[in-house]
């Protein structure tokens, strides 16, 4: 994701000006809009019409009938919000699960990424294929491996206990360790891939010149891989962390009861209480939340 | 790391005892031996695949020897990582770290070295100003044209008071106008630092003009080292011969003093020892001539004529079947058309036996 960028680095002006390189592209081939049309209405229907329907339910009314709620103008979803702790430490919650989750994910993919990197081609193509191995399987499969490895009975206790390390079974399952495991298992590929892409861009010869002019090996990483990799690496913690903050079907299956994340709370607002207006306001503020770090991950997508 | 300059060392600094380094089948270095002296500018010159940029790997550290020894002042070094190395490099590509600034590069080296915080500012503003970058120093690498991110890189090395610098193609990234001016410049920066230079490149032009010795390096092996003179005058074999500026290499027997080339129809004349296999023959010193005949001459038509500012380079197909390259000064007159037949001469000191 990290390449496109690079191949615009040869036309500098339409980089510095996208509006005007895309009008002038709108403007002279009608074609090319008639190719773009499907993926513009995919996102005009599944993206920008969901979106306007969640932001009209958010300032509706709260209505015991079906559908929950009456189109107004009212503030209250948000006011709710505002008065009970609960929402907001929800929405707190979930952004330090998600920051430790795409801390955990970066600190795993920095040995993943140099190693397929650095490894030789044949090889590089099985190490990628197994690196993204686990999205040929179904989500819902791998959680329940997991489970099946971390409950009370599970293949860990059993082991464990057979093997006189314990003497009753160490609750694994339901913590927020296991829901950090199962975060992590499931984003490590969007953190390793961009790092991958940097290391295989990364001139060997800087890290020899620094070898080279009296640096040991852990001061080579530290002074020049770091830096060098650090905009892939800040690429790689958004692509896990904005992801991550709306989780809900790892924390709802492996996490702790008390492990409130926003997803849960959206969902259980919806389902559960059926007030949509809070749900969809929670929603709302959460999405305004992230679109910090998106923004961030566009401006570092942009960088030359 | 840097040790101090010895006052009173052997004049070797550097010495190679049969190096070898193999590449899967491929024998990348073939026992090599070489000695590069104190403060000299040596060049490594060879095609791809000679062993150069090997050997130069192998004196900075990046590639270990499978057998043989690396000297530096007497110590084999070829287990010491390069690091620890008392040798800098400059790399053909710059390497230079894109993430900090011009002053930083240079100053990298010394802060891993621990030298004091003033010294470093008083040392990194001097290799600047050695390269002719003063007031660079914030400047991105981005931010710089190739030749002034091939001074930063020189400073960079230059900085450490390297007693061996190796330079990977310094001169390769240049435009042609700037090489004649760097090639000076690093000459003059070799003077003053009182540094042995050793530069890996495979233009024979650039390793002639600024070396003191050259070592022409051919299939992992040296095929002939020694002053730019002295080989381009007198190459040892036909790969030397041709290798640099191109000579007509003519085969045939020798024979008391003489040798007889059957695709030149000529005899050649001069110091013919036993064992010549092939001579070879400058452009440069082959005259056009209207007339002639006896050792020493040849006749010909003229295949092609391409003029080349200060002379014309005369294709000469000779009556034996052989194509001699003849350099026709401007001086000596209009050259002849394609399609005459021609006379060459040359002088009996401009015959050179090849012993292989």
């Amino acid at each position: 994701m990290t390449g496109p960028a690079r191949e615009r680095e040869g036309h500098r002006p339409s980089r510095t000006h996208p509006a005007k390189g895309r009008k002038a592209f709108g403007n002279r081939d009608g074609g090319r809009l008639l190719v773009l049309a499907p993926a513009l209405g995919w996102l005009v229907l599944f993206v920008a019409a969901p979106a306007a329907i969640l932001v009209a339910i958010a300032f509706a009314d709260s209505d015991p009938g079906v559908p929950p709620f009456r189109l107004a103008l009212s503030v209250a979803g948000f006011a709710v919000l505002a008065e009970d702790t609960y929402y907001l430490d929800a929405l707190l919650t979930a952004l330090r699960v998600a920051a430790t989750t795409a801390a955990l994910c970066l600190l795993l993919a920095y040995p993943m990424a140099m190693g397929i990197a650095r490894a030789a081609p044949g090889r590089r193509v099985v190490l990628l294929a197994l690196l993204m191995l686990p999205f040929w399987t179904g989500f819902l499969l791998r959680v329940g491996a997991w489970i099946g490895l971390l409950r009370d009975e599970g293949w860990i206790n059993s082991l464990l206990q057979s093997a006189g390390l314990a003497d009753a079974p160490i609750p694994l399952l339901y913590t927020e360790g296991a829901m950090l495991v199962g975060m992590v298992h499931a984003y490590l590929p969007f953190a390793v891939l961009p790092l991958f892409a940097a290391f295989l861009r990364l001139d060997p010869s800087l890290g020899e010149a620094a070898a080279d002019l009296g640096a040991r090996p852990a001061t080579v990483f530290l002074t020049v891989t770091l830096p060098v990799t650090a905009p892939a690496a800040a690429a790689g913690f958004l692509l896990v962390f904005i992801p991550a903050a709306g989780e809900f079907v790892i924390p709802e299956l492996m996490g702790p009861p008390e492990a409130q994340m926003v997803g849960r709370v959206l969902w259980q607002e919806f389902f559960q209480n059926r007030d949509w207006p809070v749900a969809a306001a929670l929603a709302v503020a959460l999405l305004a939340l992230l679109l910090v770090p998106i923004r961030l991950f566009q401006r570092l997508e942009a960088r030359p | 790391m840097h040790g101090p300059l010895r006052s009173a060392g052997p004049p070797m600094l550097l010495r190679a005892e049969a190096l070898t380094r193999r590449f899967g089948a491929m024998l990348a270095l073939d026992a090599l031996d070489l000695e590069i002296a104190e403060g000299e500018f040596f060049a490594l010159l060879g095609g791809s695949g000679s062993g150069k940029s090997t050997l130069l790997r192998i004196i900075a550290g990046f590639e270990a020897p499978d057998s043989g020894r690396l000297l530096l002042d007497g110590h084999d070094i070829a287990a010491t990582p390069p690091w620890a190395r008392p040798v800098n490099m400059m790399f053909q590509s710059y390497a230079l770290f894109p993430h900090m600034s011009v002053a930083d590069n240079v100053a990298y080296g010394l802060r891993r070295a621990g030298v004091a915080r003033g010294d470093i500012a008083a040392r990194t503003a001097s290799a600047l100003a050695m390269v002719g970058l003063d007031g660079f120093e914030r400047r991105r690498p981005h931010q710089l044209s190739g030749g002034q991110k091939q001074r930063v890189a020189l400073a960079r090395s230059l900085v450490m008071r390297p007693r061996l610098l190796l330079l990977d193609e310094p001169l390769g990234a240049l435009d042609a106008g700037l090489r004649e001016r760097t090639g000076f410049e690093l000459r003059a920066l070799q003077r003053e630092t009182g540094a042995a230079f050793v530069m890996v490149t495979h233009d024979q032009e650039e390793a002639l003009a600024l070396a003191d010795r050259v070592a022409l390096l051919d299939g992992g092996r040296i095929a002939q080292v020694g002053a730019p003179r002295a080989i381009y005058e007198r190459p040892a074999s036909r790969f030397v011969a041709r290798f640099l500026g191109a000579a007509n290499v003519l085969e045939g027997q020798a024979a008391e003093g003489r040798f007889d080339s059957a695709e030149a129809a000529a005899t050649f004349a001069g110091a013919i020892p036993a064992g010549t296999v092939a001579v070879a023959l400058r452009p440069e010193r082959i005259r056009i001539t209207a007339d002639g005949a006896g050792p020493n001459t040849a006749q010909g038509v003229v295949e092609d004529v391409a003029f080349r500012g200060d002379d014309s380079l005369v294709l000469v197909r000779l009556s034996g079947g052989a194509t001699l390259r003849v350099a026709h000064a401007e001086e000596d007159g209009a050259p002849p058309e394609r399609g005459a037949s021609v006379c060459l001469a040359w002088d009996a000191d401009a015959v050179v036996a090849l012993a292989s």
